[in-house]
């Protein structure tokens, strides 16, 4: 029997009818039509998947998409502002934090969860809170560098507007 | 990978999930963090008919300190615990709070599901072990307290019944000049460690006045290995102590060789892990301030 869910994604009401089988994931690429979150393991061990929940890093794969009914969901497609990259995106552009760039979206959404939480992370602190997100590529160095510049960027637009105040 | 279909009931209590329960047989499961179910059931090793979802009851995620003791809602997700001043009083909780897989799992797996689920690779049961721990399960007619050693009866079993679930966490604080630490050794973060140690011991100088010994994924269910402890209880803990507990806790180990490690490697790496965390646990006890993260291969 299907179920009616509402689901805020980026910031809009998406309704639709599902089943309660349907993971996260899948109502995201396939009901929103939003396919920047990747499909990877599917087991719940590899990250790529990673959205935010309420604001916190979750597997999509790993969530029931009537679990998310009522909630809030954010995707890496709701990061930027226009053509305006967010900080993490310019600090993965710039560092150049990916090869072939399957695992990016993930690792970009579970980095949003621990610069929320922890502003100014050192390295060790981003590869724990990444430890979650698998790179085949395993071009780890360079997405540990564009988080710390992503960490940076943030941290300095807090205190400009801090005393813009 | 989709589970198969199933019906899904959301509760909106806890006593109208056991009353779904009752209502819907031995097909319904419940749904907690799910972190374990969902992909149980996406690889059909899980199949069930029914599953009632306690997300949506208010009031089940919380961390209490009352008469003595921290109360853990049910639904309390793991990063809460980590995050948490009041659980880092006790400061074995947040070792096991923040180890366990990655932030993705903290954020939704949660400690009653953990223990009700009963893995026998599951962090929380073999440090809750080393503490008085009692589990408050709700039925139709009543609620009883278990204590946890009564609470895990077997490698996915435990005392509850069908319609019962776990509706609270109790652990009492451990009295003064305490020291605990768990550590785990895991081939990577979000999966289940190969092995890990819980260590919770009282200190009077440098004589150890008690201790608790917990091993855990080496057995159907976290081990206590009480021949280790016996070997420091009341003794000053020397080289040769440490040397006889880790021997004792190598003999308690019953491991199953698997992908993790063989039988050996797994008993040779618990013995290790074991003087680790009896290392940290003393010098906590010290009241020394000792992070400790688990160890990856």
């Amino acid at each position: 029997m299907k179920k009616n869910v509402t689901i805020k994604v980026n910031g809009a009401d998406r309704r639709a009818a599902v089943e309660p089988r349907l993971l996260l994931v899948h109502f995201l690429r396939e009901v929103a039509g939003l396919t920047g979150t990747h499909v990877g393991c599917e087991t719940s061990l590899c990250g790529a998947c990673t959205v935010l929940l309420d604001g916190r890093a979750v597997k999509s794969c790993t969530v029931l998409a009537v679990q998310a009914d009522g909630r809030k969901v954010t995707t890496v497609e709701g990061l930027a502002d226009g053509d305006k990259l967010h900080p993490i995106q310019e600090g993965f552009w710039e560092e150049h934090g990916l090869q072939c760039g399957f695992c990016t979206p993930g690792m970009i959404m579970c980095s949003h969860d621990l610069l929320e939480h922890h502003p100014n992370p050192s390295d060790s602190e981003i590869r724990a809170g990444i430890n979650g997100n698998l790179c085949r590529c395993t071009g780890y160095q360079h997405i540990v560098a564009a988080v710390r510049n992503a960490s940076k960027k943030m941290s300095k637009r807090a205190t400009a507007r801090a005393g813009a105040r | 990978m989709y589970p198969r279909a199933f019906h899904y009931h959301r509760a909106s209590s806890l006593k109208e999930a056991v009353a779904m329960l009752s209502q819907l047989g031995d097909d319904a499961k419940l749904l907690a963090g799910g972190q374990s179910l969902i992909p149980l059931m996406k690889l059909r090793f899980a199949n069930p008919q029914h599953l009632v979802d306690l997300n949506f009851v208010p009031g089940t995620s919380y961390i209490k300190e009352e008469g003595g003791a921290l109360r853990f809602g049910a639904l309390t997700r793991h990063a809460e615990i980590e995050n948490s001043a009041t659980a880092a009083k006790i400061p074995i909780l947040h070792d096991c709070a923040a180890g366990i897989a990655d932030v993705q799992v903290r954020n939704r797996g949660t400690i009653g599901g953990s223990l009700a689920e009963a893995d026998p690779s599951g962090d929380w049961a073999v440090v809750l072990m080393t503490l008085s721990t009692e589990v408050c399960c709700l039925g139709a007619k009543k609620t009883r307290t278990v204590p946890l050693s009564d609470f895990i009866k077997d490698a996915y079993t435990t005392a509850l019944a069908h319609d019962e679930l776990v509706s609270e966490v109790v652990v009492k604080a451990p009295p003064k000049g305490s020291g605990g630490a768990y550590i785990a050794f895991k081939r990577s973060a979000p999966v289940y460690p190969t092995a890990s140690a819980a260590v919770q011991l009282i200190m009077d100088g440098d004589v150890c006045k008690d201790v608790v010994i917990a091993l855990g994924c080496v057995g159907l269910t976290a081990i206590k290995a009480k021949d280790a402890e016996a070997a420091l209880r009341g003794q000053r803990i020397t080289d040769k102590a440490l040397s006889a507990a880790m021997e004792a806790a190598r003999a308690a180990a019953d491991p199953q060789s698997d992908m993790r490690g063989s039988t050996d490697y797994k008993r040779a790496l618990v013995g290790a892990l074991v003087k680790r965390a009896i290392e940290v646990a003393m010098r906590r006890a010290h009241g020394e301030q000792v992070e400790v993260g688990h160890i990856y291969a």
